[in-house]
């Protein structure tokens, strides 16, 4: 078998405030393989995010082993982090996270400015082909305050596509979108998954959401307590 | 990111906020232009000292009485009276380096003229004046030995002197007083071109010091010769000559004090620039100041700007940013927003002081803008966009990813 795109093992996260220590993560061990969609619900709290951040790469865990595709990346420091992030993962915030007042163009090429070896016409050739992929080519030249909250996610995916990353990270993605938008995002994520065979790990409150990924887990006071698999649990879903 | 890009990057954000961006750079103009023009007229100072001096000749010596010691305190009293008509005389027959000798009596004086007065300075000189001087008459003619010898009352008057007392009417042959004493007016000077009360050679007349001495201070000793090397390249030999001379005539033994001294021209312009120099540089010290005021305003926005945009810089670091680029990307922000308004600075400075030479008081120097001055105050305003830029970028640099991404 080849390697697990994430392996991670006996994962802690404690964040100190004052004199008191929070306990985020509390020994999380998982594996993702190459490919897979993950689905990571769980009541508010439960470490969620803590957790997405030091898959992300944007945190560190405070023990444990993080391997991303092989490599350690636990003990690396602020700039080789930020390397990894910016060759191996795509990030899909649930507040959109775009540059305000900048066009969808420029906010969807953002990756490239930090990596080397591409010039500006090529870097826009990606930047518009990202944005046909959402079906977003005719926005390019909006501000990205001009567009509507689903189309903000769109450019969102495509700025997270444009390094052609092994990996993309979604948190809470569709917080902020009604349904019909969801599902029109959901169906964007489905197929980066099962055509570009994407390894996609999504966090989500919303139960029928989930059931577009293929494997569940469900978290509590920083731990893992179930996992499913397939459509186990989505019976009673629409889909 | 390469420099073009990230320089792009920053244009980019400041045009986002044109106002502050044109405001903040203003500090930077503001103090750029200052430097610059009062630079430009503290260098046309000097330039103009210096062109008063030339114009005055190079060859040009002085005898004075009293020491050139430093201490300064002269003995005996009577310090300052030592030279006589005759020191002049023998220096011109006797130093084959010198060609003319001017014994020099000077006074002020009411001088009257019909119902009109004016104060003015009256200068005693040889005949040889003009000569000595390199000054030209632009009317009648300069008064001769005989007329010196006779303690003649006859007089040459400067262009300001002339026009104040005989506005448009011809001078020549006319009678005026000094002291009740009627002088005849038997030549004018061509005007030197200076107008104001500083220095104004122009606001004078000359009389035989000869005149002087006999009729009008009553005085024995002359207060200074002037001499004309025959050459400039002879000046400095001129001047050992002299010395040589005057301390056989004055009975001065080895290793005791002069009790007179020479100067030459290019000591005195020397001395002169110099009081110009530090004019230049108590001016431009000035002016820096608002461009360290300038560079305030830009750690000041940049700071704010840091603040407003965690967010951004969040999202930067979360596509791939290493903390060198985004503290490149803010330095360049504070360095393009110096650089731009250092050059508008240049072009602003080059404005005013082309201005300032059109108001009364300046009008006098020729306002020059040195490419010293544009360089130095452009390389200025670079560093103090680094210098105070390099804090707020810093600290961009340093936020947490995480945290700059909630940032509300
Ligand atoms: N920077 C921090 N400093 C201190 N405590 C923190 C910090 N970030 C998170 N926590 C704590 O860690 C725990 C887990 O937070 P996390 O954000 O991972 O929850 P979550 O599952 O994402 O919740 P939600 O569904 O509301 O987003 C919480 O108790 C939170 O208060
Ligand atoms: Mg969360």
């Amino acid at each position: 078998m080849s390697t697990p795109a994430i392996q991670i093992d006996d994962l802690t996260k404690v964040y100190k405030v004052g004199e008191t220590a929070v306990h985020a993560l509390r020994g999380i061990s998982y594996k993702v393989e190459s490919g897979e969609f993950l689905a990571i619900m769980g009541p508010s709290g439960s470490g969620k995010s803590t957790l997405m951040n030091i898959i992300g790469c944007l945190d560190r865990p405070t023990t444990g082993q993080y391997l991303l595709e092989g490599e350690e990346v636990s003990t690396f420091d602020r700039d080789k982090l930020a390397r990894i992030r910016n060759q191996k993962i795509g990030f899909v915030f649930q507040t959109f996270n775009l540059l305000p007042r900048t066009s969808a163009l420029e906010n969807a090429e953002l990756p490239l400015l930090y990596s080397s070896h591409i010039n500006s016409k090529q870097r826009r050739e990606l930047a518009l082909k990202a944005l046909e992929s959402v079906g977003l080519k005719d926005r390019a030249h909006h501000k990205t305050n001009q567009l509507s909250g689903g189309e903000q996610q769109r450019i969102a995916i495509a700025r997270a596509l444009l390094n052609s990353p092994s990996l993309i990270l979604a948190d809470e993605p569709t917080g902020n979108l009604d349904t019909k938008t969801s599902a029109e995002i959901m169906e964007i994520f489905t197929r980066l998954n099962e055509d570009k065979k994407i390894t996609l790990v999504m966090v989500t409150h919303e139960p029928d959401i989930a059931c577009y990924a293929k494997k569940r887990i469900y978290m509590r006071d920083g731990k893992i307590i179930r996992e499913e698999k397939g459509r186990e649990g989505c019976e009673d879903q629409a889909r | 990111m390469n420099i073009l890009r990230t320089s792009r990057v920053a244009l980019r954000a400041l045009g986002r906020n044109k106002m502050r961006s044109f405001l903040t750079a203003l500090g930077i103009i503001i103090g750029v232009g200052a430097v610059i023009s009062m630079v430009s007229i503290g260098e046309g100072a000097k330039r103009g000292v210096e062109d008063r001096f030339a114009s005055m000749g190079t060859n040009l010596l002085f005898v004075s009485p009293g020491s050139r010691s430093s201490h300064g305190v002269h003995s005996g009293s009577g310090g300052f009276n030592t030279l006589k008509p005759e020191d002049a005389t023998a220096i011109e027959t006797q130093c084959d380096a010198v060609k003319y000798t001017s014994p020099s009596a000077s006074t002020r004086a009411q001088v009257v003229y019909g119902n009109k007065n004016w104060s003015t300075s009256i200068q005693g000189t040889g005949a040889m004046y003009p000569e000595v001087r390199n000054w030209e008459l632009d009317q009648g003619t300069y008064f001769d030995e005989g007329h010196v010898r006779t303690a003649a009352k006859v007089c040459v008057l400067g262009s300001e002197v002339k026009k104040s007392l005989f506005e448009g009417e011809d001078a020549i042959g006319k009678i005026i007083r000094v002291k009740a004493i009627p002088f005849r007016v038997i030549g004018v000077f061509k005007s030197k071109g200076e107008s104001g009360g500083w220095f104004n050679r122009d606001d004078m007349m000359t009389v035989p010091y000869t005149t002087v001495m006999k009729r009008l201070t009553g005085q024995e000793y002359i207060s200074s010769i002037d001499i004309s090397a025959v050459s400039s390249a002879r000046t400095k030999e001129a001047q050992t000559q002299i010395e040589e001379l005057m301390r056989v005539r004055h009975k001065i033994a080895p290793g005791a004090e002069d009790d007179f001294q020479v100067r030459n021209m290019s000591e005195i312009a020397e001395g002169a620039a110099q009081a110009t120099q530090i004019m230049t540089i108590l001016l431009g010290s000035i002016a820096s100041i608002s461009l360290l005021v300038g560079g305030i305003g830009i750690m000041n926005i940049m700071l704010v700007s840091v603040t407003e945009r965690i967010r951004e810089i969040g999202i930067r670091m979360a596509v791939g940013a290493r903390q060198k680029d985004i503290l490149l990307q803010f330095l360049t922000e504070a360095i393009v927003l110096s650089v731009l308004g250092g050059l508008i600075g240049v072009f602003f400075g080059i404005g005013l002081s082309k201005i300032l030479h059109y108001i009364k008081i300046f009008s006098e120097f020729k306002t020059t803008v040195s490419p010293s001055s544009i360089i130095m105050a452009f390389a200025f305003s670079a560093s103090v966009g680094i210098f105070f830029g390099f804090y707020p970028a810093r600290k961009a640099s340093r936020l947490d990813p995480i945290e700059a991404l909630r940032y509300e």
